[in-house]
């Protein structure tokens, strides 16, 4: 495909055949991809490939069937690596998800190289799975937690960042971009601000990855993990990609087979890179389909996939200016912003709204969006959240607008306005 | 433009509306006899409640919090059947709104002990919203249980 040409949304809406379902009566308008997306034709059919055809474990077997599903495995693993450019397949390790990628961090690397006394920098814009396990990682050591703020116009905060930031700062863990605000945060700055000091970079790329280009060596950071289900895979499986001569001195995990090199009745030795880190049976089928998710991405091309869905923001963000009695969380421009507009009524809780638009066949995002600090400081309980991908449209932006209104008259005149 | 909201109503009955929109025996009690804040971990909404005890029986109850339009009306509508109960009758009243939230046949009978809250039914065409209808429910047997450990 020609690079630079819009996403051909109406095709690629084609290859996902879920969104013809029928929902309270409304062909399903699907907006909520930040909480997870859907799955092409190519995605699904390399799981029954998979079940049907070569079903066996991997790293194990002589037989046809365990090297064809060993060669698809790790095939995957290189597909994900080219996708984010990591320097090779062995710091690529699969995990559930985002949220056990950034624990396996927090239990490893943070274990062995936080004591008392030192300081972990973390943002307001995290998700509960960026927050918790960084706040139990300081009672344990006697470290210190130290949140960089957003801004008024929803940004992260870089002056209190460089001031937070200092020689006793041993990681830093951020989002790339906020799954509340869309915010896209410079990561880059930050992973060049603790390296000079020494500590490490940890960023969630969970929101990032599946949206727009990520490059983990252009953005220098040490850790990066994120989820194959937010970006056309499967669910249960996630990655986290580690420099490889940070993983290579990371003491492992959690046990058993795979990891091993060698076990007698009294000690065991811990197998190379990767597998260390990868115990037990893997999710191999869905390791297998997240390869054709990246392949389905690759085929567009992420710079494609931004630009469509810099496209739709800025034009949600414009049809949003004539809603009443809605405010917006984050930033108001699409500089700097990704796909997700989030939002609360005046008068009218997320979910009562949720519950009006799915009557009308729209998926939305209603609740804390497991950022409950985030939404609360910003004075609410609640939210409402849009979030897009690349089969959206700028019809469905109508959609979701009409619906809105039609939702406002309808409490307008239950008298709860 | 074809109205597709119309099967709300059987969702926002104007009994819940009117409880949403004034809720009663809000005001906070001097000296509660019992005190639980309850929040519903899947969307956060909030509910404070406290018991006012006269000997056995629930002399005065207080329901106050923050969220969605089920949660919060509920939490009122409980309030105007329990006050006056005891601990046991009260925690009948609540097996038997747990019992129109899932379904289950009532007699008139006992749809007539749960009054007004009985405009709650049509909760149960929206499930995943039943949650928010039981939210002050089980913030009441908590604080039933701090002055009447149940039996």
């Amino acid at each position: 495909m020609a690079s630079g040409a819009p996403l051909d949304v109406q095709r690629i809406r084609a290859d996902f055949p879920i969104l013809s379902r029928q929902v309270n009566g409304h062909t399903l308008t699907y907006l909520d991809n930040a909480a997870t997306s859907q799955k092409p034709t190519q995605v699904i059919q390399s799981l029954v490939d998979y079940y049907e055809r070569y079903n066996s474990n991997v790293h194990r077997g002589v037989h046809t069937l365990s090297i064809e599903a060993t060669e698809a495995y790790e095939d995957a693993r290189g597909k994900v690596q080219r996708f984010i450019n990591a320097p090779s397949p062995e710091s690529i390790i699969w995990t559930r998800n985002t949220s056990e990628s950034l624990n396996l961090v927090a239990y490893t690397w943070a274990e062995a190289n936080v004591g008392a006394g030192d300081e972990i920098v973390t943002t307001a814009m995290e998700h509960h799975s960026d927050i918790v396990p960084w706040q139990q990682l300081a009672y344990r050591k006697g470290a210190t937690l130290k949140i960089i703020r957003e801004t008024e116009t929803g940004r992260l905060d870089m002056e209190q960042a460089a001031e937070f930031i200092t020689e006793r700062t041993k990681i830093v863990a951020a989002t790339h971009m906020s799954n509340v605000l869309g915010t896209v945060n410079d990561v880059k700055a930050l992973a060049d601000a603790v390296h000079r000091v020494g500590g490490v970079m940890l960023v969630d790329g969970a929101q990032s990855v599946p949206h727009m280009p990520v490059d983990v060596q252009a953005l220098d950071c040490d850790f990066m993990a994120f989820s194959a289900h937010k970006m056309l895979g499967p669910t249960g499986i996630g990655v986290l990609y580690g420099k490889p001569e940070i993983l290579e001195v990371m003491p492992p995990w959690m046990f058993g087979g795979d990891m091993i090199l060698e076990v007698t009745f009294e000690d065991a030795s811990w197998n190379d890179l990767p597998y260390r880190f990868e115990a037990g049976t893997p999710n191999i089928a869905d390791a297998i389909a997240t390869g054709a998710a990246v392949d389905y991405l690759a085929e567009l091309g992420m710079d494609r996939v931004w630009a469509h869905e810099q496209q739709i923001t800025a034009y949600a963000l414009d049809k949003f200016k004539d809603l009443n009695g809605i405010t917006l969380l984050g930033p108001r421009e699409v500089e700097d912003k990704g796909a997700v507009i989030s939002f609360s009524h005046d008068s009218v809780h997320s979910h009562d709204l949720g519950t009006a638009l799915d009557q009308l066949g729209i998926a939305i995002r209603t609740g804390h969006h497991c950022a409950m600090p985030l939404v609360r400081s910003h004075g609410i309980i609640s939210a409402a959240r849009a979030s897009f991908y690349i089969y959206n449209t700028e019809a469905e932006v109508d959609i979701l607008v009409d619906g809105l209104n039609e939702a406002e008259e309808y409490f307008s005149k239950a008298g709860i306005l | 433009m074809q109205s597709g909201l119309g099967d709300l109503d059987e969702l926002y009955q104007e009994v819940l509306l009117d409880h949403y929109r004034n809720p009663r025996n809000t005001d906070r009690l001097e000296e509660p006899a019992s005190e639980v804040d309850a929040v519903n971990p899947f969307c956060g909404d909030e509910i404070h409640m406290q018991l006012g005890m006269d000997g056995e029986r629930v002399a005065k109850i207080s329901v106050s919090g923050q969220g969605c339009s089920i949660s919060q009306a509920t939490g009122s509508l409980l309030t105007e059947i329990v006050e006056g109960k005891t601990p046991d009758e009260a925690r009948a009243l609540r097996e038997l709104f747990r019992g129109l939230m899932m379904g289950e046949d009532l007699t008139d009978d006992q749809l007539d002990e749960l009054e007004d809250s009985v405009a709650l039914q049509g909760v149960r065409r929206f499930p995943v919203r039943i949650k928010c209808a039981l939210l002050s429910w089980s913030a009441l047997s908590d604080a039933l249980d701090k002055v009447a450990p149940a039996g």
